[in-house]
């Protein structure tokens, strides 16, 4: 099947032509399938948080392409409107964009600017707040009187209502507890499986990204400098480390005791990990 | 984008200009404008516009900026020009066509408008260029002081300018990144009559209203966590000291002030 979003070459220059000129991207090359589940790393100013804002068409490259399904966003005004629906992103910190009266009004907003008949957003509202685990008594309420992971809850069913095909989230989870970090990894789970959909997530969470998805994409000083599946970047640690970012912890234990001579094989999540030392006892 | 709107920008340096007490400035440049106004003659004119090529001069202000920030002003400049040339009545017709006449006191006092209004300008911009926005308000609050015996409030005035002034790029950050939020979700900006418009304002202004309420109260917490109370008793890390070069200053404006009433006494 052909990939639902490619990127080819892209190149991004923040204010071209002044004193301010620098470049945030470089060369950037990669296609996302459908269902897939891809992780994106990187330091602090590595281009990350621009790079997505070029799949939906907020920004504009100024070399390469981005295609969605096939056609290039920017070709047709129209295409670039609906690159917006059918690619969602979720920024980072999203419940800092509420601002209806009430939480059903908020999570229509995306659906309306759709175009959508009401039945239709009715229909998309409500599911959007089933899958990250809103109560219908909860639609009836104040957004700014929700907690904060309940807001930031809200804030993605606003983008999951619109139903993209694609759903980019910028550090989804920061600043939440233990708990509501796993509720929204779940939420988002959901809504890959019941709509088949792509899912792009920016973390700093090695272990999270470790665990969850398919494959990894490393952002490094505007270059793409690594993609491939969470066992292949990780078995670069080193290099990893130099662009300063670490592995998860599970994986740093296991290097450590590989250099101590013992017998196990690099390994990503705790998961794997157990399977890996049973497996060792088994052996003694 | 947003980003690029310039506000008074500062230029930091290390020139004479940069390094005078913000008070210095600030009285000098009301000695400037008084002299400004007071000049009428070519000669006068003359001497005034020296005088501030000098001080830029001697700033190191890259002139390309000064121009770039006078861009805004062009319609101003231009309409000044044009009344003034059009319906000032004098003797000596230099042009005369339809209803409009021009004559010769009318573009003399078009040329003299039009500089008159270029100077004042680019020696604010000569002050906000050279004089970061916090030691600004600290010389305006130290020349204001006197006002605080009849009780107005001159350091919570002081004080709140400097946090507006402090707060004017994170505003339009934040701006931006709202815009970029909405926008996501399919939100429009750019189509529909003015009705539509300013209704698709709302999704950006109240997230906007709520985040600087929520700001306010964390930097109050925060002040408030650092013992601050006000301006009695409080001392400056800075403290403002007139030197040498700032009595130069001071005379140099006098200087200039009688030379420009001399010479317009005299009708030159």
């Amino acid at each position: 099947m052909a990939p639902i979003l490619q990127v080819k070459n892209l190149q991004y220059i923040y204010s071209m032509g002044t004193p301010f000129q620098h470049t945030a991207l470089e060369d950037v090359s990669f296609q996302l399938e459908r269902g897939e589940f891809v992780g994106i790393i990187g330091h602090t100013g590595s281009g990350k948080s621009t790079m997505i804002q070029h799949l939906n068409g907020l920004l504009r490259p100024t070399a390469g392409q981005v295609l969605l399904d096939g056609q290039d966003i920017w070709s047709d005004k129209k295409l670039t409107r609906q690159s917006r629906f059918r690619v969602g992103l979720v920024f980072q910190y999203p419940e800092y964009q509420l601002f209806e009266e009430t939480v059903y009004k908020d999570i229509s907003f995306g659906p309306k600017n759709m175009g959508l008949d009401d039945k239709e957003i009715d229909r998309r509202v409500r599911q959007a707040a089933e899958f990250v685990g809103l109560t219908q008594k909860q639609l009836e309420v104040s957004p700014f009187d929700l907690s904060g992971g309940q807001k930031r809850r809200v804030a993605i069913a606003g983008v999951i209502a619109m139903e993209p095909e694609v759903l980019i989230l910028d550090e989804p989870t920061a600043g939440l507890d233990p708990e509501g970090r796993e509720e929204i990894l779940a939420n988002i789970q959901t809504y890959r499986q019941a709509k088949n959909a792509t899912i792009m997530m920016v973390s700093h969470s090695m272990s999270d990204v470790a665990r969850l998805t398919d494959r990894l994409l490393v952002m490094n000083k505007s270059h793409l400098a690594m993609d491939g599946t969470p066992g292949q970047v990780f078995a670069r640690a080193k290099e990893l480390v130099e662009m300063g970012l670490s592995i998860p912890d599970v994986t740093k234990v296991f290097l450590r005791l590989q250099e101590m001579g013992v017998d196990v094989p690099a390994v990503y999540t705790i998961d794997q990990a157990v399977a890996a030392l049973k497996q060792l006892k088994g052996r003694v | 984008m947003l980003k690029d709107i310039t506000l008074g920008q500062y230029f930091p340096g290390e020139s004479v200009v940069h390094r005078l007490d913000p008070r210095t400035k600030l009285l000098f440049l009301i000695v400037y404008i008084v002299a400004l106004f007071t000049a009428s003659s070519w000669i006068s004119y003359g001497v005034v516009f020296l005088f501030l090529a000098t001080a830029i001069a001697i700033s190191r202000i890259p002139l390309k900026s000064i121009v770039r920030g006078m861009k805004p002003l062009m319609m101003i400049l231009i309409f000044t020009a044009i009344l003034n040339l059009f319906f000032t009545g004098g003797d000596t017709v230099l042009a005369k066509f339809w209803v409009i006449t021009i004559t010769k006191e009318g573009l003399f006092r078009a040329i003299f408008m039009v500089l008159r209004i270029l100077l004042l300008i680019t020696c604010t911009f000569l002050l906000t260029y050279t004089t970061s926005p916090i030691s600004l308000t600290d010389g305006l609050e130290s020349l204001l002081s006197p006002l605080k015996k009849i009780r107005v409030p001159v350091h919570e005035l002081a004080m709140m300018m400097c946090i507006a002034l402090r707060f004017v790029p994170t505003l339009i950050e934040e701006t931006d990144k709202i815009m970029c939020a909405q926008k996501a979700r399919g939100a429009d900006f750019e189509s529909g009559n003015i009705f539509h418009r300013v209704k698709a304002l709302v999704p950006i202004l109240v997230p906007l209203f709520i985040s600087s309420f929520r700001r306010a109260d964390e930097l109050a917490t925060a002040m408030e966590c650092r013992c601050y109370h006000g301006g009695e008793g409080r001392t400056k890390m800075k403290l403002l000291r007139y030197k040498r070069r700032d009595y130069l200053a001071f005379l140099a404006a006098i200087l200039l002030l009688t030379g420009v009433i001399v010479l317009v006494n005299f009708g030159l």
